[in-house]
């Protein structure tokens, strides 16, 4: 029998940290449940696909889906394939004793922890200023085009800010494909870039897929960087140009909590739009989860 | 009592092996090498795997590699189509011919002797695409077809050569991963010839299947020999006796003995190989 | 051995530049170029940050309006009989640009988060990886990372419409937007970077000590502080720095939940701003190429070096924990 003080230190360990962990799960609980509580009986097809009206106290948010997915769709054109190709040297071409591999890792690591607000002053001192602005004097001879906040800077701020997740989601898929079958590719003549093009990588699909997918939820949720860089709060217009500003769902959260005129008034439209954006959130994190675990599954011993 | 034993048992191991070679080229009275060893080593950085390889793989013929586990058989199978080159750190010394040309040799396209040289592996690994692509994949890549209907017939011809066309030619756009494992490594060995290659390695082909696939395989291994040169690795020691024509005794990175299957297993020269072959250690 | 007799036909084996090889050196240089891109942004980050940041020094404008002095010296702000020294007022009459009261706040709310989130996450994590059953552990786990998957808007939103209401009327403070209030949801972003790293460090350590410990007669909790948490200190260890370095950076939370005031003080029940606060909230305003400009933009820069060294830190810490777990 052990003694009565370290049986109760060992009950009291398992009590502590089990309450450490109901406590996060209950925070979680309470998240969910307010925001769902205030933010549901708003959502109907109507509220997603028509204008807000009144000041931002009714109507829809038809337009913040909108620019949010523009700049999703915009912002994956650059970002897949700069991510694909990056992972692709890593798993497949890279020396892992060699200097540019460490240092491509370690910058990799780096850029997944820069904070969100420079990219925000990234986008703004390099995409507005100098490449926007040097388009401006090379084609337009100094008028404002692109040399101003943009849907195509914010795309690309975004994707500057997401390869990180691309990256290390597309690795990760290559990996798993199983040596064999490179071997084999090999064995029958052919060259590297064959093995990876041909056969690699299609079996990895699912794993870009779920890069992309978190990519995509990452650059729905993340305000700091495009504030002074395309978001706006009130366009009478979708954006049609890549010149055009934007709106932007988690844009709109913010903007709608913090400067609106009549803050009550807005409040039912402000919950049913956190419930929008998170629930799109979860919806894509789901998703890509889903894929990666099929794959997983696909993809054990062969 | 030992030598007793050794005369006693083989030959009920040996088939009819050395007598009739259907297929063969009855014209031809030399026996033609395709693939010779001088003084060949191999090391895995500081470890060397193999040790002054000196043998000839004769054209049109199965010379079976056997061994314990360990001796350097697969590497030295390996070596042959360089698949070893895809670890880091490895170093060859000596010489490996094919056709007289020395493969390690510097002006050599690794790409180009791996089409003429082909293998199979012990587990069957099909891409996870469709029999047809499968066995289009060799050709596709190495852009041996011109025109468009060729593929097809290349296909045929290469998955009737490996006897497995009549069972699945209603299903060859189905996923190849949906076949069994002796109709999955049917098709490696069809994949494998359709690039129409001179030499064939296989490693261990039959030893991750049933004793019905591997019968099967053995009856292909068998058919093939009158067109391709084939070097077979096998741990079972019966079915170098029963298939090849020609083995060879690797122990701990060397070659120990090299000669005819029946005069091999009936009357070893070296202690070792006599030693393996009844069972004293392997 | 006997002479040897070749074929005629001899199987072309030499390598000349044909059209597949030319093309197999194209793609291998440019997967290669571009895999220099991670490494490239880095760099550009970098360089035109400063770019905005560094005329600062040396700008006729900007030397009379501020200087490395003005930004962490104490001044004389204020009257004879109510000094301020620290002040961050960069449009008034007489900008003041002490980064002080800026870097106070930061230090607050990051405090009041790391106090909440580390052992918040450090006893979930254990408790997680030593205690629970399986099903519990496929339960939490997917939790925390449903707490990650929160964009930091939402956090601050929440913060801001909900939680502060909450604290004021619980704990009676004076201003509802606070230090408290934005820790404690940043604490929320905080988590579940700590427990994944710390639950990865425990998972780590091998099986096989715990079932020594075990075997020897020692309860589950134990082995767990005497065996395994030792263990997998450094692991630990890099969870909080990282964990510290997101706090540090994050942004939206605290603009929406701290009350955005510059104050100088010690009390966390006042209204904070914090660093990247501050360029968040000035930067639309702000004019192009002015000082307020620069020293928005060299805010910007600290920030950037700070996390870029804390993150290597944590990345290195890792590092040598998992190359010495896996020589053990």
């Amino acid at each position: 029998m052990i003694g009565f003080k370290r049986a109760s230190f060992d009950q009291g360990t398992r009590w502590l940290t089990a309450l450490a962990a109901a406590s996060i799960i209950v925070i979680l609980g309470i998240l969910l449940g307010i925001i769902t509580y205030y933010g549901w009986h708003r959502i109907s097809w109507e509220f997603l696909t028509s204008a807000p009206t009144h000041g931002m106290t009714e109507g829809g948010i038809f337009p913040a889906v909108f620019g949010t997915a523009a700049l999703v769709v915009i912002m994956s054109v650059f970002v897949a394939p700069a991510g694909v190709l990056v992972a692709i040297y890593f798993s497949e071409y890279a020396d892992r004793t060699s200097w540019f591999y460490q240092l491509s890792r370690q910058a990799v690591n780096n850029l997944a922890g820069v904070p969100s607000i420079v990219f925000g002053l990234f986008g703004l001192g390099f995409f507005v200023q100098f490449v926007g602005k040097g388009i401006d004097r090379a084609m337009y001879g100094g008028t404002l085009h692109y040399g101003q906040p943009a849907l195509i800077w914010a795309a690309l701020t975004m994707a500057v800010l997401t390869l990180p997740v691309v990256i290390v989601s597309v690795e990760e898929a290559l990996q798993s494909v199983p040596r064999s079958f490179r071997e084999a590719s090999y064995a029958l003549g052919s060259t590297k870039s064959q093995a990876v093009f041909r056969v690699v990588l299609p079996h990895a699909m699912p794993g870009m897929l779920t890069g992309a997918v978190l990519a995509v939820s990452r650059a729905a949720g993340e305000v700091a960087p495009i504030l002074f860089v395309g978001a706006a709060y009130y366009l009478p217009q979708l954006p049609t140009k890549l010149t055009d500003q934007f709106m932007h769902l988690g844009y709109h959260v913010f903007i709608l909590s913090t400067q609106s005129p009549d803050v009550d008034a807005t409040k039912p439209l402000l919950f049913s739009t956190v419930f929008v954006l998170l629930a799109l959130t979860f919806l894509l994190n789901v998703v890509a989860v889903v894929i990666r675990a099929r794959m997983r599954w696909a993809h054990r011993s062969v | 009592m030992v030598t007793a034993t050794v005369n006693r048992d083989f030959p009920k191991l040996r088939t009819n092996v050395t007598q009739a070679q259907p297929g063969l080229d009855p014209g031809r009275q030399s026996t033609e090498v395709r693939v010779q060893a001088k003084d060949f080593s191999l090391w895995y950085g500081d470890r060397q795997a193999l040790r002054n390889i000196a043998m000839e793989i004769p054209s049109q013929r199965i010379t079976a590699i056997i061994g314990p586990s360990g001796c350097g058989k697969s590497t030295f199978l390996r070596a042959i189509n360089r698949m070893n080159d895809l670890i880091a750190g490895v170093r060859t010394g000596g010489e490996l011919l094919l056709d007289g040309t020395n493969i390690n040799g510097r002006d050599v396209d690794v790409v180009a002797l791996r089409r003429n040289v082909g293998m199979v592996f012990q587990q069957p690994n099909p891409f996870p695409k469709s029999i047809f692509d499968n066995v289009a994949y060799g050709l596709r890549v190495n852009g041996l077809v011109r025109r468009s209907g060729e593929l097809g017939e290349r296909v045929e011809e290469a998955l009737r050569q490996a006897a497995i066309w009549d069972e699945i030619k209603d299903r060859l756009h189905k996923n190849a991963l949906t076949l069994s494992g002796g109709e999955q490594q049917r098709l490696c060995i069809a994949r494998a010839l359709a690039v129409r290659p001179e030499v064939l390695l296989m490693d261990e082909p039959a030893s991750a299947l049933d004793p019905v696939s591997t019968a099967k395989i053995e009856e292909l291994i068998f058919v093939l020999k009158s067109q391709y040169t084939i070097v077979i690795v096998t741990h079972n020691m019966q079915q170098a006796a029963r298939v090849s024509d020609q083995t060879a005794f690797f122990l701990q990175g060397e070659l120990i003995e090299c000669g005819g299957t029946a005069q091999l297993f009936t009357n070893p020269s070296d202690k070792r190989t006599e030693d393996y072959i009844t069972g004293r250690f392997g | 051995m006997a002479d040897v007799v070749y074929p005629v036909k001899q199987i072309a084996l030499s390598r000349h530049w044909t059209l597949r090889q030319g093309r197999e050196w194209i793609i291998d240089k440019f997967i290669r170029v571009n895999a220099g891109l991670a490494i490239a942004i880095v760099f550009l980050i970098l360089i035109f940050v400063a770019r905005e940041a560094v005329p600062l020094f040396y700008e006729p404008a900007s030397k009379v309006e501020v200087g490395l002095g003005r930004m962490f010296l104490p001044q004389q702000y204020g009257t004879a009989e109510a000094p301020l020294h620290y002040v961050w007022h960069p449009v008034s009459t007489v900008p003041k640009y002490s980064l002080i009261p800026l870097l106070l706040g930061t230090f607050k709310v990051t405090l009041i988060a790391m106090l909440f989130a580390v052992p918040l996450s450090m006893l979930a994590a254990l408790y997680t990886a030593e205690f629970a059953p399986r099903w519990l552990r496929e339960t939490v786990k997917p939790a925390v990372e449903l707490l990650a998957g929160f964009p930091s808007v939402v956090l601050g939103f929440f913060a801001l419409i909900v939680l502060a209401s909450w604290l004021q009327s619980v704990f009676d403070l004076d201003y509802r937007l606070n230090a408290v209030n934005a820790g404690m949801a940043l604490s929320l972003a905080v988590i579940p970077i700590i427990y994944t790293v710390c639950e990865d460090a425990l998972s780590a350590v091998p099986r096989r000590l715990r079932e020594a410990s075990w075997a020897l007669g020692a309860t589950r909790a134990e082995t767990a502080f005497r065996v395994v948490l030792p263990s997998a200190l450094p692991g630990i260890f890099a969870g909080i720095v990282l964990g510290f370095g997101r706090a540090i950076g994050e942004t939206m939370i605290v603009l929406m939940a701290s009350g955005n005031a510059a104050i100088t003080s010690w009390s966390f029940t006042e209204s904070v701003r914090t660093l990247p606060a501050t360029i968040a909230a000035e930067l639309a305003e702000v004019v192009f190429g002015s000082p307020h400009y620069r020293v928005l933009f060299f805010i910007g820069l600290l920030l950037f070096l700070l996390t870029l060294a804390l993150n290597s830190f944590g990345a290195w810490v890792i590092e040598r924990f998992r190359r010495r777990l896996v020589g053990e």
